[in-house]
């Protein structure tokens, strides 16, 4: 079984073992690429020092197993399935992050204490570290550390490490194409911007001045070649 | 070691790609002259697929877009950055200068704001109106025909507003503003600051038959494939070659030094071909230097012979000196009326719609020189980073920060486009104390001698950044806005970037009419050695409270148009 299997079958319970061995016969692995945790595909713009970086990257390993299903764990208490949107582990983002503590390493050591913390904190509190604890148990302890406000200072470290890992949760979720579909956002593709939308406007209580407007784009003009008089007035 | 020699004798060599580089191969070309263009970096074309950067998602970048490769970003069209490996720079102790090289076909003008402003009259003599620094040997008027070429030819979008120090030009028509600048436009109105709309070298419109129109990615610092904004490698150099131009680009090639004859004058270069280590040498009538301000300094200062001996063109003393670069800060706010923002493909153009020029009589108040102010805000496309401390500003409307579950997601949406920001970019004053030399002890890798910085801020820069925080504050207030982080204070220079942070260093090779207080003259000629000419910032004797890059495009235009008319006169 491969890894992603592996850490579904943890947060199953290991009860659908034999299910997720669909997918893993050696036919299907050959047919497959295989793509290290966290790369794309390519290309998008790499120099050639570039691209040996990543290739380097893409050979290392920082987490354990431990570490890795742990990650997964947290990441779909941080932000678990909707009716709509996958949890952070649908959409990948725990693959995201054993990538980018490669790629920036200063997240490593204060990624890998806190993930130690945590496992020490939860023997204390629950006897068993923190992914073998019940859904029950696991948001007791994110409850003590979810919250910059506290100032428990027993708490501190725990704090700062769940800081970092809801930070990377989110911006590994929400750089996806399911996160930003959930998010909303519509940009990024060629259109004709031609101003806030009228409902927009009023909502906002806002209005173009008409002598700004004046100096805007006539955008059914904007294939017509630009002519100005002496005086730089535009008259085509 | 052999420095192998090329037997072609061309008219021109032409150090560096960039703006200055970039127009002077243009203008050159076009006179039918034997151009060779020397750049450091390799050629960079952003619609060729394995380069293009421009409309990738973020997840097509394994780091979603974060600076750990490329200080700007994954997706930045800029190869270089402030430390490039084997080309190291070193500081006077107690001083700081970042400085940022981009090695690539047109160079900065990749990745850069494309912020197109002219110089104003007073900005050519500010000497004349408060007594520092010293007065351009040019005025606006001999300027003004070649901005006018210059926003013909690339394209600049603004409104005519009649303000005598920020000139009118031939502007293509604005974008109009997004919501975030419609809040900026009314809270400026409030607090008493003027709002214009932007001026960008980004086409709103068509300005010829080859480049195309603006599709509103928002993405122009990832290089535009419709070749709808300014960068000097396809708005320059690829129609220069496409036009017949007798052109031969060199790639991926240093230039070490101009070498000389023994009367003095330029006979052509040496450069190391980065792909082979090997060293070589072109032959060329005329030398023209646009390497960026420090480098074409630091290549005259390798450039020693018995006739120059303190680097070629240095017999004031003065190339690399008068370096400066603009003030530079910022700030922002939480508007609560920009939470919940509908959503809407707002991209714009990859620039400010809005900007406030600077609009105060410095003889009221305690510093010198005026700065402009970007807006900017909105409902960008995320990228490594967006959802850190999702809920922080909940402090603001009094909920609890922090948590996990469902509520993260209510909360990333509540505050997406409810953070705004205003940049100051600021004159600072040249000084001769502030300079770079070579370092006497340190070479690259390629044995060149690196660059040594002496730079620090005077107090006309850090009272100009402490009123661009107040100017911040004012408005931020009139817009109803939660000002996010302190205003920062003496011990941190007022919230000034560290020189160099804003790439617009100029003034290494400041012309003027006197041989002995002057590097070039008044058509950046150098004054010793009439074959060679400077046309990136270095010339420039002060840099007024805007960007250098169109001053440079039109000062390189009318510095070619001369090298034209000498070479057919056989005068150089």
């Amino acid at each position: 079984m491969d890894r992603r299997s592996t850490i579904k079958s943890v947060l199953l319970g290991g009860l659908s073992g034999g299910l997720l061995i669909a997918g893993c016969t050696p036919e299907e692995k050959a047919k497959t690429k295989v793509l290290q945790p966290g790369m794309v595909e390519g290309p998008y713009g790499r120099t050639d020092k570039e691209k040996a970086r990543d290739a380097r990257l893409a050979e290392e390993t920082f987490f354990t197993e431990h570490e890795l299903a742990t990650i997964a764990v947290l990441c779909d208490l941080i932000l678990p399935a909707t009716a709509t949107a996958p949890s952070a582990t649908g959409a990948e983002v725990d693959d995201f992050i054993s990538f980018i503590v490669k790629d920036i390493p200063r997240h490593q050591l204060p990624m890998r204490g806190g993930l130690m913390w945590l496992d020490h904190r939860a023997v204390s509190n629950h006897e068993r570290v923190f992914s073998d604890c019940t859904v029950d148990q696991q948001k007791k302890l994110l409850d003590e550390i979810a919250y910059p406000d506290d100032t428990n200072p027993e708490l501190q470290p725990g704090i700062q490490f769940f800081n970092r890992m809801r930070n990377l949760v989110l911006t590994g979720y929400y750089t996806t194409k399911a996160g930003i579909d959930d998010l909303g956002y519509v940009g990024n593709t060629p259109n004709v911007w031609d101003g806030v939308p009228q409902e927009v406007l009023d909502k906002h209580g806002l209005a173009y001045d008409k002598e700004w407007l004046a100096k805007c784009v006539d955008q059914e003009k904007r294939d017509v070649i630009a002519e100005w008089d002496e005086d730089g007035n535009l008259i085509s | 070691m052999q420095i192998k020699k090329s037997s072609k004798v061309y008219d021109v060599i032409i150090v560096g790609s960039g703006a200055g580089g970039g127009m002077a191969t243009k203008i050159l070309s076009e006179a039918g002259l034997q151009i060779a263009v020397v750049e450091a970096g390799p050629y960079y074309d952003p619609a060729d697929p394995e380069q293009r950067t421009q409309l990738k998602w973020p997840w097509e970048s394994p780091r979603r877009g974060a600076s750990s490769t490329r200080p700007f970003g994954d997706f930045d069209a800029c190869y270089g950055g402030w430390e490039i490996e084997g080309e190291p720079y070193t500081h006077t102790p107690g001083t700081k200068f970042d400085w940022w090289r981009a090695h690539m076909l047109g160079g900065r003008t990749n990745h850069w704001g494309r912020i197109s402003l002219r110089f104003g009259p007073i900005d050519f003599k500010h000497k004349t109106y408060d007594g520092l620094g010293d007065d351009w040997p040019i005025s606006y008027d001999d300027v003004k025909p070649y901005y006018d070429r210059v926003d013909k030819l690339i394209g600049v979008h603004g409104s005519k507003e009649g303000l005598y120090n920020e000139p009118d030009g031939f502007f293509l028509p604005a974008p109009k503003p997004r919501l975030h600048e419609l809040y900026f436009i009314k809270g400026s109105k409030k607090a008493g600051v003027p709002v214009i709309p932007g001026r960008l070298s980004i086409l709103t419109k068509r300005i010829n038959k080859d480049r195309g129109v603006c599709f509103y990615c928002g993405q122009c610092y990832r290089g535009c494939s419709v070749h709808a904004d300014f960068s000097a490698g396809t708005c320059l150099v690829f129609p220069a070659q496409k036009n017949g131009g007798k052109i031969d680009l060199f790639v991926n090639c240093m230039v070490r030094e101009v070498q000389t004859d023994t009367e003095g004058k330029a006979t052509g270069v040496s450069y190391i071909n980065k792909d082979d280590r090997q060293e070589y040498s072109l032959k060329g009538k005329v030398v023209v230097l646009a390497a960026s301000a420090c480098s074409s300094a630091r290549i005259l200062l390798n450039s020693k012979s018995p006739r120059h001996p303190h680097g070629l063109g240095n017999s004031s003393g003065l190339i690399g000196k008068y370096l400066h670069d603009s003030t530079g800060t910022s700030r922002s706010a939480f508007i609560p009326a920009l939470m919940d923002r509908d959503l809407y493909n707002e991209d714009g153009t990859g620039g400010m719609h809005i900007y406030t020029p600077w609009w105060l009589d410095n003889k009221k108040l305690d510093f010198p020189r005026g700065y402009h102010m970007e807006m900017w805000g909105g409902i960008d496309m995320p990228s490594y980073g967006f959802g850190f401390n999702p809920n922080s500003l909940n402090e603001f409307i009094g909920e609890k920060v922090g948590g996990y579950g469902d509520r993260l997601r209510k909360d990333v949406r509540k505050y997406y486009g409810a953070v705004v920001g205003i940049s100051g970019r600021g004159e600072c004053i040249a000084r001769e104390d502030n300079y770079c030399e070579l370092d006497p002890e340190v070479v690259d890798e390629y044995g060149i001698p690196v660059l040594r910085f002496n730079y620090t801020w005077s107090d006309h820069e850090l009272k100009q950044s402490k009123h661009m925080h107040e100017t911040f504050e004012e408005i931020f207030h009139a817009m109803d806005g939660k000002i996010l982080g302190g205003k920062p204070g003496a011990n941190e220079d007022y919230g000034l970037a560290a020189p160099g942070r804003i790439i617009h260093e100029v003034g290494t090779t400041r012309m003027g009419n006197n041989p002995k207080t002057s590097v070039t003259n008044p058509i950046e000629q150098l004054h010793d050695a009439p074959n060679v000419f400077v046309v990136d910032g270095g010339p420039f004797v002060s840099q007024a409270d805007k960007n250098p890059t169109w001053t440079i495009l039109a000062l390189s235009w009318r510095t070619s148009d001369y090298i034209v008319d000498q070479l057919k006169k056989k005068a150089i």
